[in-house]
Protein backbone atom coordinates (compact mmCIF):
# COMPACT_ATOMS: atom_id res chain seq x y z
CA UNK A 1 0.00 0.00 0.00
CA UNK A 2 1.55 3.27 -0.70
CA UNK A 3 1.26 6.15 2.59
CA UNK A 4 3.29 8.53 2.77
CA UNK A 5 4.20 8.04 5.96
CA UNK A 6 6.82 5.85 7.19
CA UNK A 7 5.49 2.51 9.27
CA UNK A 8 7.87 2.35 12.04
CA UNK A 9 9.62 -1.13 12.54
CA UNK A 10 8.01 -3.97 14.92
CA UNK A 11 10.87 -5.90 16.17
CA UNK A 12 9.25 -7.42 18.72
CA UNK A 13 5.86 -8.15 17.06
CA UNK A 14 5.27 -11.89 16.76
CA UNK A 15 5.25 -12.97 13.00
CA UNK A 16 3.15 -15.02 10.90
CA UNK A 17 5.68 -16.01 8.40
CA UNK A 18 2.95 -18.49 6.69
CA UNK A 19 0.85 -15.67 6.11
CA UNK A 20 3.45 -13.12 5.11
CA UNK A 21 4.46 -16.03 2.20
CA UNK A 22 0.67 -16.21 1.37
CA UNK A 23 1.20 -12.30 -0.42
CA UNK A 24 3.34 -13.71 -3.11
CA UNK A 25 1.42 -15.04 -5.35
CA UNK A 26 4.26 -16.88 -7.24
CA UNK A 27 5.30 -18.82 -4.84
CA UNK A 28 2.22 -21.07 -5.12
CA UNK A 29 3.01 -22.92 -7.79
CA UNK A 30 4.67 -26.58 -8.81
CA UNK A 31 7.79 -26.68 -10.75
CA UNK A 32 8.65 -30.40 -12.81
CA UNK A 33 5.99 -31.52 -10.88
CA UNK A 34 7.18 -30.34 -7.45
CA UNK A 35 6.47 -27.55 -4.85
CA UNK A 36 8.71 -24.76 -5.49
CA UNK A 37 11.62 -23.33 -3.37
CA UNK A 38 12.57 -20.30 -4.41
CA UNK A 39 16.00 -20.44 -3.16
CA UNK A 40 17.27 -17.84 -5.40
CA UNK A 41 16.72 -14.52 -3.31
CA UNK A 42 20.14 -13.09 -3.78
CA UNK A 43 20.13 -13.20 -7.18
CA UNK A 44 16.22 -11.57 -7.03
CA UNK A 45 13.20 -11.76 -4.59
CA UNK A 46 9.95 -12.35 -5.32
CA UNK A 47 6.87 -9.67 -5.06
CA UNK A 48 4.20 -9.26 -2.87
CA UNK A 49 0.95 -8.73 -4.00
CA UNK A 50 1.02 -5.07 -2.23
CA UNK A 51 3.73 -4.13 -4.97
CA UNK A 52 1.67 -5.86 -7.96
CA UNK A 53 -1.21 -3.93 -7.01
CA UNK A 54 0.53 -0.53 -6.44
CA UNK A 55 2.19 -0.89 -10.21
CA UNK A 56 -1.40 -1.74 -11.50
CA UNK A 57 -3.07 1.58 -9.47
CA UNK A 58 -0.29 2.96 -10.59
CA UNK A 59 -0.93 2.40 -14.53
CA UNK A 60 -4.69 2.39 -14.28
CA UNK A 61 -5.14 5.63 -12.83
CA UNK A 62 -2.20 8.11 -12.19
CA UNK A 63 0.09 7.52 -15.19
CA UNK A 64 1.72 10.31 -16.30
CA UNK A 65 5.22 12.10 -17.27
CA UNK A 66 6.91 13.67 -13.58
CA UNK A 67 7.93 17.31 -13.45
CA UNK A 68 6.56 18.11 -16.97
CA UNK A 69 3.34 18.49 -16.88
CA UNK A 70 0.75 20.72 -15.04
CA UNK A 71 -2.10 18.96 -15.68
CA UNK A 72 -3.55 16.89 -12.38
CA UNK A 73 -1.88 13.38 -13.55
CA UNK A 74 1.24 14.81 -13.93
CA UNK A 75 0.76 16.38 -10.65
CA UNK A 76 -0.19 13.04 -9.20
CA UNK A 77 2.61 11.21 -10.55
CA UNK A 78 5.19 13.33 -9.66
CA UNK A 79 3.93 14.01 -6.14
CA UNK A 80 4.17 10.09 -5.60
CA UNK A 81 7.35 9.85 -7.54
CA UNK A 82 8.67 12.30 -5.44
CA UNK A 83 6.77 10.86 -2.06
CA UNK A 84 8.79 7.43 -3.19
CA UNK A 85 12.22 9.64 -2.66
CA UNK A 86 10.98 10.56 0.75
CA UNK A 87 10.17 6.94 1.87
CA UNK A 88 13.76 5.53 0.70
CA UNK A 89 14.95 8.59 2.60
CA UNK A 90 13.55 7.50 5.69
CA UNK A 91 14.37 3.58 4.44
CA UNK A 92 18.10 4.32 5.21
CA UNK A 93 17.65 7.09 7.39
CA UNK A 94 19.28 9.95 5.23
CA UNK A 95 19.16 13.50 5.93
CA UNK A 96 17.12 14.94 3.28
CA UNK A 97 15.67 12.99 0.46
CA UNK A 98 17.55 15.32 -1.63
CA UNK A 99 20.22 12.63 -1.21
CA UNK A 100 18.55 10.11 -2.73
CA UNK A 101 19.53 9.25 -6.51
CA UNK A 102 17.06 7.15 -8.54
CA UNK A 103 19.36 4.82 -10.71
CA UNK A 104 18.49 2.12 -12.69
CA UNK A 105 20.37 -0.46 -9.78
CA UNK A 106 23.50 -1.31 -7.68
CA UNK A 107 25.31 -1.41 -11.17
CA UNK A 108 24.04 1.97 -12.13
CA UNK A 109 24.79 3.34 -9.03
CA UNK A 110 28.71 2.71 -8.88
CA UNK A 111 29.07 3.22 -12.22
CA UNK A 112 27.44 7.14 -11.62
CA UNK A 113 29.59 7.31 -8.87
CA UNK A 114 32.64 6.22 -10.49
CA UNK A 115 32.51 8.20 -13.48
CA UNK A 116 30.92 11.68 -11.97
CA UNK A 117 33.03 11.66 -9.14
CA UNK A 118 35.67 9.03 -9.74
CA UNK A 119 36.46 11.47 -12.88
CA UNK A 120 36.30 15.00 -10.99
CA UNK A 121 38.75 13.71 -7.99
CA UNK A 122 40.75 10.41 -9.22
CA UNK A 123 44.44 11.44 -10.60
CA UNK A 124 47.49 9.25 -11.64
CA UNK A 125 49.06 7.62 -8.60
CA UNK A 126 45.46 7.70 -6.42
CA UNK A 127 44.72 4.31 -5.27
CA UNK A 128 40.88 3.02 -5.29
CA UNK A 129 40.46 0.50 -2.80
CA UNK A 130 38.26 -2.75 -3.14
CA UNK A 131 37.84 -5.92 -1.74
CA UNK A 132 38.14 -9.54 -3.14
CA UNK A 133 35.22 -9.69 -2.49
CA UNK A 134 32.95 -7.57 -4.61
CA UNK A 135 30.91 -8.27 -7.07
CA UNK A 136 31.97 -7.68 -10.75
CA UNK A 137 29.46 -4.86 -10.37
CA UNK A 138 32.09 -2.95 -7.70
CA UNK A 139 34.97 -4.22 -9.67
CA UNK A 140 34.97 -3.13 -13.23
CA UNK A 141 33.06 0.11 -12.95
CA UNK A 142 36.58 1.19 -11.17
CA UNK A 143 38.66 -0.19 -13.21
CA UNK A 144 36.87 1.77 -16.14
CA UNK A 145 37.55 4.87 -14.39
CA UNK A 146 41.19 4.12 -13.30
CA UNK A 147 41.90 3.14 -16.87
CA UNK A 148 40.76 7.07 -17.55
CA UNK A 149 42.45 9.01 -14.83
CA UNK A 150 45.36 6.72 -14.15
CA UNK A 151 44.67 5.65 -11.11
CA UNK A 152 45.76 1.91 -9.24
CA UNK A 153 43.35 -0.32 -8.35
CA UNK A 154 44.14 -2.45 -4.62
CA UNK A 155 42.46 -5.26 -2.74
CA UNK A 156 42.23 -6.28 0.98
CA UNK A 157 42.00 -10.08 1.20
CA UNK A 158 39.62 -12.25 1.92
CA UNK A 159 41.22 -14.90 4.40
CA UNK A 160 39.86 -18.28 2.08
CA UNK A 161 37.04 -20.70 1.94
CA UNK A 162 35.45 -18.60 5.88
CA UNK A 163 35.76 -15.59 3.38
CA UNK A 164 36.06 -12.79 6.29
CA UNK A 165 38.25 -9.60 5.19
CA UNK A 166 41.21 -10.14 6.36
CA UNK A 167 41.23 -6.46 8.72
CA UNK A 168 44.94 -7.42 9.78
CA UNK A 169 45.50 -6.02 6.02
CA UNK A 170 43.55 -3.13 6.72
CA UNK A 171 46.56 -0.50 8.02
CA UNK A 172 48.99 -1.48 5.47
CA UNK A 173 46.62 -1.15 2.35
CA UNK A 174 44.48 1.60 3.51
CA UNK A 175 46.66 4.50 3.05
CA UNK A 176 46.92 8.02 2.23
CA UNK A 177 46.80 7.40 -1.17
CA UNK A 178 43.78 5.84 -1.55
CA UNK A 179 41.09 8.09 -2.35
CA UNK A 180 38.21 5.84 -2.47
CA UNK A 181 37.24 2.98 -0.61
CA UNK A 182 34.21 0.34 -2.05
CA UNK A 183 33.15 -2.66 -0.12
CA UNK A 184 30.37 -4.38 -0.22
CA UNK A 185 28.17 -5.14 3.36
CA UNK A 186 27.01 -8.67 2.42
CA UNK A 187 29.10 -10.73 0.20
CA UNK A 188 26.60 -12.30 -2.19
CA UNK A 189 28.56 -15.81 -3.14
CA UNK A 190 29.91 -16.60 0.61
CA UNK A 191 27.46 -14.82 3.27
CA UNK A 192 30.14 -12.85 5.21
CA UNK A 193 28.10 -9.36 7.20
CA UNK A 194 31.22 -7.02 6.79
CA UNK A 195 31.74 -4.78 9.52
CA UNK A 196 30.91 -1.37 7.44
CA UNK A 197 30.62 0.61 10.25
CA UNK A 198 34.28 0.30 11.74
CA UNK A 199 35.50 -0.05 7.89
CA UNK A 200 34.00 3.27 6.85
CA UNK A 201 35.27 4.90 10.50
CA UNK A 202 38.44 4.16 9.56
CA UNK A 203 38.42 5.66 6.12
CA UNK A 204 37.26 8.41 7.60
CA UNK A 205 40.04 9.08 9.88
CA UNK A 206 41.94 9.71 6.74
CA UNK A 207 39.76 11.51 4.69
CA UNK A 208 39.27 8.40 2.16
CA UNK A 209 35.30 8.64 1.01
CA UNK A 210 33.58 5.42 1.00
CA UNK A 211 31.45 3.57 -1.02
CA UNK A 212 28.89 0.62 0.15
CA UNK A 213 27.08 -1.74 -1.56
CA UNK A 214 24.11 -2.32 0.03
CA UNK A 215 22.78 -5.11 -2.73
CA UNK A 216 22.63 -8.08 -0.59
CA UNK A 217 21.72 -6.10 2.72
CA UNK A 218 19.37 -3.10 2.12
CA UNK A 219 15.72 -5.42 2.27
CA UNK A 220 17.07 -7.55 4.86
CA UNK A 221 18.56 -5.70 8.11
CA UNK A 222 18.05 -2.19 9.27
CA UNK A 223 19.97 0.44 7.56
CA UNK A 224 21.41 3.40 8.63
CA UNK A 225 23.51 5.45 6.45
CA UNK A 226 24.23 8.30 9.38
CA UNK A 227 25.64 5.37 11.30
CA UNK A 228 27.37 3.21 8.84
CA UNK A 229 29.07 6.64 8.52
CA UNK A 230 29.58 5.89 4.33
CA UNK A 231 29.52 8.90 1.73
CA UNK A 232 28.27 6.75 -0.60
CA UNK A 233 25.49 3.83 -0.38
CA UNK A 234 24.21 1.96 -3.17
CA UNK A 235 21.35 -0.80 -3.26
CA UNK A 236 18.87 -2.40 -6.42
CA UNK A 237 14.75 -2.65 -5.61
CA UNK A 238 14.51 -5.82 -7.37
CA UNK A 239 16.28 -7.93 -4.29
CA UNK A 240 13.72 -6.44 -1.80
CA UNK A 241 10.33 -7.06 -2.89
CA UNK A 242 10.52 -4.71 -5.64
CA UNK A 243 10.45 -4.32 -9.29
CA UNK A 244 13.37 -4.45 -11.56
CA UNK A 245 14.70 -1.63 -13.26
CA UNK A 246 15.44 1.09 -10.45
CA UNK A 247 17.81 1.28 -7.53
CA UNK A 248 19.01 4.13 -5.18
CA UNK A 249 21.72 5.71 -5.17
CA UNK A 250 22.23 7.73 -1.82
CA UNK A 251 25.34 10.08 -1.30
CA UNK A 252 26.17 12.32 1.17
CA UNK A 253 24.52 16.01 0.25
CA UNK A 254 28.35 17.81 0.43
CA UNK A 255 29.46 15.04 -2.15
CA UNK A 256 26.78 15.40 -4.20
CA UNK A 257 27.00 18.88 -4.45
CA UNK A 258 30.29 18.88 -5.60
CA UNK A 259 29.51 16.30 -8.32
CA UNK A 260 29.53 16.94 -11.88
CA UNK A 261 26.41 15.42 -13.84
CA UNK A 262 26.84 12.00 -14.97
CA UNK A 263 24.15 11.53 -18.00
CA UNK A 264 22.87 14.93 -19.73
CA UNK A 265 18.94 15.08 -20.92
CA UNK A 266 15.76 16.33 -19.67
CA UNK A 267 15.05 16.55 -16.09
CA UNK A 268 18.37 17.34 -14.98
CA UNK A 269 18.94 20.80 -16.38
CA UNK A 270 18.01 24.53 -15.11
CA UNK A 271 18.46 26.05 -18.40
CA UNK A 272 20.25 25.00 -21.05
CA UNK A 273 21.59 27.24 -24.25
CA UNK A 274 23.09 25.93 -27.71
CA UNK A 275 26.21 26.03 -26.07
CA UNK A 276 25.95 26.12 -22.27
CA UNK A 277 23.86 24.29 -19.94
CA UNK A 278 23.42 24.82 -16.47
CA UNK A 279 22.18 22.03 -13.82
CA UNK A 280 20.08 21.71 -11.33
CA UNK A 281 20.83 20.31 -7.66
CA UNK A 282 21.51 16.63 -6.34
CA UNK A 283 19.06 14.58 -6.68
CA UNK A 284 17.64 15.74 -10.08
CA UNK A 285 20.88 16.64 -11.47
CA UNK A 286 21.35 12.79 -11.49
CA UNK A 287 18.49 11.87 -12.93
CA UNK A 288 18.80 12.55 -16.59
CA UNK A 289 15.13 11.66 -19.06
CA UNK A 290 12.06 10.53 -17.97
CA UNK A 291 12.80 8.28 -14.73
CA UNK A 292 10.82 4.40 -13.63
CA UNK A 293 8.01 6.03 -11.73
CA UNK A 294 6.37 3.11 -12.05
CA UNK A 295 9.89 1.86 -10.21
CA UNK A 296 9.75 3.80 -8.02
CA UNK A 297 5.73 3.62 -6.85
CA UNK A 298 6.40 -0.30 -6.70
CA UNK A 299 9.68 0.23 -4.36
CA UNK A 300 7.72 2.60 -2.49
CA UNK A 301 5.26 -0.15 -2.04
CA UNK A 302 7.97 -2.82 -0.85
CA UNK A 303 9.84 -0.54 2.22
CA UNK A 304 6.20 -0.12 3.40
CA UNK A 305 5.69 -3.81 3.08
CA UNK A 306 9.03 -4.67 4.75
CA UNK A 307 9.09 -2.14 7.69
CA UNK A 308 5.73 -3.37 8.46
CA UNK A 309 7.57 -7.11 9.07
CA UNK A 310 11.04 -5.19 10.71
CA UNK A 311 13.84 -5.83 9.15
CA UNK A 312 15.55 -7.10 12.34
CA UNK A 313 12.77 -10.05 12.67
CA UNK A 314 13.61 -10.28 8.50
CA UNK A 315 17.41 -10.53 9.30
CA UNK A 316 16.87 -13.09 12.12
CA UNK A 317 14.67 -15.44 10.21
CA UNK A 318 16.95 -15.25 7.21
CA UNK A 319 19.77 -16.21 9.64
CA UNK A 320 18.44 -19.10 11.53
CA UNK A 321 17.50 -20.56 8.12
CA UNK A 322 21.43 -20.32 6.49
CA UNK A 323 22.78 -21.56 10.30
CA UNK A 324 20.19 -24.48 9.70
CA UNK A 325 20.94 -25.62 6.31
CA UNK A 326 25.11 -24.68 6.75
CA UNK A 327 24.72 -27.06 10.00
CA UNK A 328 22.35 -29.67 7.72
CA UNK A 329 25.39 -29.38 5.12
CA UNK A 330 27.86 -29.95 7.12
CA UNK A 331 26.56 -33.27 8.40
CA UNK A 332 27.10 -34.52 4.53
CA UNK A 333 29.87 -36.27 3.49
CA UNK A 334 32.14 -34.75 0.52
CA UNK A 335 30.99 -31.16 0.70
CA UNK A 336 33.13 -28.06 0.42
CA UNK A 337 31.20 -25.16 2.49
CA UNK A 338 31.78 -21.04 1.61
CA UNK A 339 31.88 -18.04 4.02
CA UNK A 340 32.13 -17.65 7.42
CA UNK A 341 31.34 -20.70 10.02
CA UNK A 342 28.71 -18.11 12.16
CA UNK A 343 26.87 -15.09 11.93
CA UNK A 344 26.50 -15.92 8.11
CA UNK A 345 23.59 -13.51 6.40
CA UNK A 346 20.99 -15.61 4.83
CA UNK A 347 22.85 -17.85 2.21
CA UNK A 348 25.16 -20.60 1.79
CA UNK A 349 27.62 -21.74 -0.80
CA UNK A 350 28.69 -24.96 -1.21
CA UNK A 351 30.81 -27.46 -3.85
CA UNK A 352 29.99 -31.48 -4.08
CA UNK A 353 32.93 -32.96 -4.45
CA UNK A 354 33.09 -34.69 -8.21
CA UNK A 355 29.92 -32.66 -9.26
CA UNK A 356 29.85 -29.52 -11.07
CA UNK A 357 27.64 -26.56 -9.59
CA UNK A 358 25.83 -26.89 -12.82
CA UNK A 359 24.69 -30.20 -12.33
CA UNK A 360 23.63 -30.18 -8.74
CA UNK A 361 21.56 -26.99 -10.26
CA UNK A 362 20.17 -28.74 -13.09
CA UNK A 363 19.28 -31.80 -10.93
CA UNK A 364 17.83 -29.53 -7.87
CA UNK A 365 15.65 -27.71 -10.40
CA UNK A 366 14.09 -31.04 -11.33
CA UNK A 367 12.82 -31.21 -8.22
CA UNK A 368 11.37 -28.10 -8.19
CA UNK A 369 14.47 -26.06 -6.19
CA UNK A 370 15.80 -22.86 -7.90
CA UNK A 371 19.42 -22.90 -6.90
CA UNK A 372 22.20 -20.86 -8.32
CA UNK A 373 25.31 -22.32 -9.94
CA UNK A 374 28.23 -20.29 -11.51
CA UNK A 375 30.38 -17.50 -10.56
CA UNK A 376 27.62 -15.49 -9.24
CA UNK A 377 29.90 -12.43 -10.85
CA UNK A 378 32.70 -13.39 -8.67
CA UNK A 379 35.34 -14.21 -10.83
CA UNK A 380 38.30 -12.86 -9.09
CA UNK A 381 37.17 -14.41 -5.47
CA UNK A 382 36.86 -17.76 -7.30
CA UNK A 383 39.83 -17.91 -8.82
CA UNK A 384 41.56 -16.99 -5.45
CA UNK A 385 38.96 -19.96 -3.68
CA UNK A 386 40.82 -22.14 -6.63
CA UNK A 387 37.54 -22.43 -8.12
CA UNK A 388 35.30 -21.68 -10.77
CA UNK A 389 31.54 -21.67 -8.72
CA UNK A 390 29.57 -22.81 -6.52
CA UNK A 391 26.41 -23.76 -5.92
CA UNK A 392 24.53 -21.43 -3.66
CA UNK A 393 20.83 -21.67 -1.77
CA UNK A 394 19.20 -17.96 -0.97
CA UNK A 395 17.09 -17.61 1.61
CA UNK A 396 14.53 -14.69 2.39
CA UNK A 397 11.87 -14.62 4.87
CA UNK A 398 9.17 -16.35 3.20
CA UNK A 399 11.24 -19.26 2.86
CA UNK A 400 10.63 -22.11 5.66
CA UNK A 401 12.44 -24.75 7.25
CA UNK A 402 10.31 -27.29 5.68
CA UNK A 403 11.93 -25.98 2.30
CA UNK A 404 15.65 -26.28 3.94
CA UNK A 405 14.69 -29.82 4.78
CA UNK A 406 13.73 -30.76 1.19
CA UNK A 407 16.87 -29.41 0.02
CA UNK A 408 18.91 -31.46 1.72
CA UNK A 409 16.95 -33.92 0.51
CA UNK A 410 17.79 -33.16 -2.94
CA UNK A 411 21.04 -32.54 -2.21
CA UNK A 412 21.70 -36.17 -0.69
CA UNK A 413 19.97 -37.52 -3.80
CA UNK A 414 22.29 -35.83 -6.04
CA UNK A 415 24.87 -37.20 -4.15
CA UNK A 416 23.42 -40.31 -4.68
CA UNK A 417 23.11 -39.59 -8.64
CA UNK A 418 26.33 -39.18 -9.68
CA UNK A 419 27.24 -41.79 -7.32
CA UNK A 420 29.67 -40.17 -5.01
CA UNK B 1 14.79 -39.56 -10.96
CA UNK B 2 12.01 -37.98 -13.58
CA UNK B 3 12.22 -38.46 -16.99
CA UNK B 4 13.84 -35.25 -18.49
CA UNK B 5 16.33 -36.07 -16.06
CA UNK B 6 17.10 -39.40 -17.26
CA UNK B 7 16.60 -38.17 -20.99
CA UNK B 8 19.74 -35.56 -19.80
CA UNK B 9 22.12 -37.62 -17.61
CA UNK B 10 22.19 -41.08 -19.53
CA UNK B 11 24.24 -43.64 -18.35
CA UNK B 12 26.26 -43.12 -21.32
CA UNK B 13 27.07 -39.70 -20.52
CA UNK B 14 27.14 -40.33 -16.55
CA UNK B 15 30.04 -42.99 -17.58
CA UNK B 16 32.54 -40.72 -20.03
CA UNK B 17 32.05 -37.60 -17.22
CA UNK B 18 32.86 -39.91 -14.85
CA UNK B 19 35.94 -41.61 -16.67
CA UNK B 20 36.65 -39.36 -19.75
CA UNK B 21 38.37 -40.99 -22.93
CA UNK B 22 41.16 -39.01 -24.44
CA UNK B 23 41.62 -36.55 -21.63
CA UNK B 24 45.25 -35.29 -21.77
CA UNK B 25 47.28 -33.70 -24.22
CA UNK B 26 48.30 -35.33 -27.54
CA UNK B 27 51.56 -36.21 -28.35
CA UNK B 28 52.07 -34.96 -31.89
CA UNK B 29 49.07 -32.71 -31.91
CA UNK B 30 49.29 -30.00 -34.81
CA UNK B 31 46.16 -27.97 -34.35
CA UNK B 32 44.40 -27.28 -31.14
CA UNK B 33 40.76 -25.53 -30.55
CA UNK B 34 39.86 -23.93 -27.02
CA UNK B 35 36.21 -23.58 -25.74
CA UNK B 36 34.79 -21.37 -22.89
CA UNK B 37 31.71 -20.50 -21.53
CA UNK B 38 32.12 -17.78 -19.94
CA UNK B 39 28.72 -18.47 -17.67
CA UNK B 40 29.93 -20.86 -15.62
CA UNK B 41 33.46 -21.49 -16.55
CA UNK B 42 33.91 -24.65 -18.51
CA UNK B 43 37.26 -24.67 -20.02
CA UNK B 44 38.18 -27.02 -22.75
CA UNK B 45 41.44 -27.64 -25.11
CA UNK B 46 40.91 -30.03 -27.90
CA UNK B 47 43.62 -31.12 -29.51
CA UNK B 48 44.41 -32.71 -33.26
CA UNK B 49 47.02 -33.92 -34.86
CA UNK B 50 45.70 -33.99 -38.65
CA UNK B 51 47.29 -35.76 -41.06
CA UNK B 52 46.38 -33.26 -44.61
CA UNK B 53 42.77 -33.45 -44.08
CA UNK B 54 42.06 -36.43 -41.85
CA UNK B 55 42.67 -36.31 -37.63
CA UNK B 56 44.45 -38.57 -36.92
CA UNK B 57 44.31 -38.03 -33.33
CA UNK B 58 42.21 -35.96 -30.99
CA UNK B 59 42.85 -35.55 -27.15
CA UNK B 60 41.16 -32.86 -24.54
CA UNK B 61 41.95 -31.23 -21.31
CA UNK B 62 40.09 -29.09 -18.92
CA UNK B 63 37.31 -28.77 -16.90
CA UNK B 64 33.46 -28.10 -16.15
CA UNK B 65 30.22 -29.86 -16.14
CA UNK B 66 29.48 -33.46 -16.49
CA UNK B 67 27.63 -32.55 -19.76
CA UNK B 68 30.31 -30.61 -21.34
CA UNK B 69 33.12 -33.17 -20.23
CA UNK B 70 31.16 -36.35 -21.41
CA UNK B 71 30.37 -34.35 -24.47
CA UNK B 72 34.00 -33.45 -25.16
CA UNK B 73 34.56 -37.34 -24.53
CA UNK B 74 32.57 -38.61 -26.49
CA UNK B 75 33.67 -36.09 -29.06
CA UNK B 76 37.27 -36.62 -29.48
CA UNK B 77 36.65 -40.71 -29.61
CA UNK B 78 34.09 -40.05 -32.53
CA UNK B 79 36.28 -37.78 -34.35
CA UNK B 80 39.35 -39.68 -34.84
CA UNK B 81 40.01 -41.14 -39.15
CA UNK B 82 37.11 -38.40 -40.11
CA UNK B 83 38.17 -35.39 -42.80
CA UNK B 84 37.88 -32.26 -42.11
CA UNK B 85 35.21 -32.33 -44.04
CA UNK B 86 33.24 -34.92 -41.94
CA UNK B 87 33.95 -33.18 -38.77
CA UNK B 88 32.32 -29.93 -40.37
CA UNK B 89 29.29 -31.66 -41.42
CA UNK B 90 28.73 -33.68 -37.93
CA UNK B 91 28.86 -29.91 -36.18
CA UNK B 92 25.84 -29.04 -38.35
CA UNK B 93 24.34 -32.18 -37.30
CA UNK B 94 25.29 -32.33 -33.51
CA UNK B 95 24.31 -28.83 -33.35
CA UNK B 96 21.03 -29.02 -34.66
CA UNK B 97 20.07 -32.14 -32.85
CA UNK B 98 21.02 -30.57 -29.25
CA UNK B 99 19.05 -27.77 -29.73
CA UNK B 100 15.61 -29.40 -31.64
CA UNK B 101 16.15 -33.20 -29.98
CA UNK B 102 15.84 -34.41 -33.44
CA UNK B 103 18.06 -37.15 -34.74
CA UNK B 104 18.63 -36.04 -38.11
CA UNK B 105 20.31 -39.62 -39.57
CA UNK B 106 21.93 -42.16 -38.41
CA UNK B 107 25.18 -39.67 -38.72
CA UNK B 108 25.30 -39.01 -35.48
CA UNK B 109 25.75 -42.99 -34.23
CA UNK B 110 26.20 -42.46 -30.01
CA UNK B 111 26.36 -39.09 -29.82
CA UNK B 112 22.70 -39.59 -30.09
CA UNK B 113 22.34 -39.33 -26.36
CA UNK B 114 22.69 -35.86 -26.46
CA UNK B 115 19.36 -35.38 -28.25
CA UNK B 116 18.15 -34.66 -24.41
CA UNK B 117 19.75 -31.66 -23.47
CA UNK B 118 17.78 -29.81 -25.62
CA UNK B 119 14.99 -29.92 -22.88
CA UNK B 120 17.37 -28.16 -21.17
CA UNK B 121 18.19 -24.30 -22.16
CA UNK B 122 20.81 -23.19 -19.83
CA UNK B 123 23.18 -26.73 -21.11
CA UNK B 124 22.96 -26.96 -24.30
CA UNK B 125 26.26 -24.71 -24.60
CA UNK B 126 27.61 -26.74 -22.04
CA UNK B 127 27.18 -30.03 -24.68
CA UNK B 128 28.15 -27.86 -27.48
CA UNK B 129 31.46 -26.11 -26.14
CA UNK B 130 33.89 -28.74 -27.33
CA UNK B 131 32.50 -29.38 -30.37
CA UNK B 132 33.06 -25.34 -31.54
CA UNK B 133 36.18 -25.86 -30.19
CA UNK B 134 36.94 -28.87 -32.60
CA UNK B 135 35.37 -27.03 -35.69
CA UNK B 136 38.02 -24.32 -34.89
CA UNK B 137 41.04 -26.74 -34.70
CA UNK B 138 40.10 -28.85 -37.76
CA UNK B 139 39.34 -25.02 -39.71
CA UNK B 140 42.80 -24.34 -38.19
CA UNK B 141 41.56 -20.90 -36.33
CA UNK B 142 43.59 -18.97 -34.00
CA UNK B 143 42.31 -18.01 -30.16
CA UNK B 144 39.66 -19.50 -28.02
CA UNK B 145 36.11 -19.98 -29.29
CA UNK B 146 33.33 -18.99 -26.54
CA UNK B 147 29.66 -19.78 -26.26
CA UNK B 148 28.53 -16.37 -25.67
CA UNK B 149 26.73 -16.51 -29.01
CA UNK B 150 25.26 -19.49 -29.21
CA UNK B 151 21.54 -18.72 -28.89
CA UNK B 152 19.55 -20.80 -26.26
C1 LIG C 1 26.76 -7.65 -3.77
C2 LIG C 1 26.11 -7.26 -5.07
N1 LIG C 1 26.46 -6.11 -5.67
C3 LIG C 1 25.90 -5.71 -6.81
C4 LIG C 1 24.94 -6.46 -7.45
C5 LIG C 1 24.38 -5.96 -8.75
O1 LIG C 1 23.05 -5.62 -8.63
P1 LIG C 1 22.18 -5.22 -9.90
O2 LIG C 1 22.40 -6.30 -10.91
O3 LIG C 1 20.79 -5.18 -9.38
O4 LIG C 1 22.66 -3.90 -10.38
C6 LIG C 1 24.55 -7.66 -6.87
C7 LIG C 1 23.49 -8.51 -7.47
O5 LIG C 1 23.67 -9.36 -8.29
C8 LIG C 1 25.14 -8.07 -5.66
O6 LIG C 1 24.81 -9.22 -5.08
Amino acid sequence: MITQDTIPTRPNKMTDWAKLRADFPILDQQVHGHPLIYFDNAASSQKPRAVIEALDRYYERDNANVHRGIHELSNRATTAFEAARERVAKFINAKTPEEIIFTRGTTEGINLVAQAWGTKNLRPGDTILLTEMEHHSNIVPWQLVAERTGAKLAYLPVTGDEGLLDLSKLDQLLTREVKLFAFTHISNSLGTVNPVAELCERARKLGVTTLVDAAQSAGHLALDVQKIGCDFLVFSSHKICGPTGIGVLWGRQEVLDAMPPYQGGGEMILTVDFFKTTYKKAPHRFEAGTPDISGAIGLHAALDYLDAIGRENIFKHDQELAAYAYEQLTQLKGIRLFGPKTGRAGLVSFLLDDVHAHDVVTVADQRGVALRGGHHCNQPLMKKLGIVSTARASFYFYNTRAEVDRFIEVVRGIQKFFGT
Amino acid sequence: MSDDLDDLYQQVILDHCKSPRNFHTLDGANRKGEGYNPLCGDNYTVFLKMNGDVVEDASFQGSGCCISKASASLLTATVKGKTKAEVQALFAKVHDMMTTGTVSDEGVGKLAVFAGVHKFPARVKCAILSWHAVLAAVEGKDGPVSTENESD
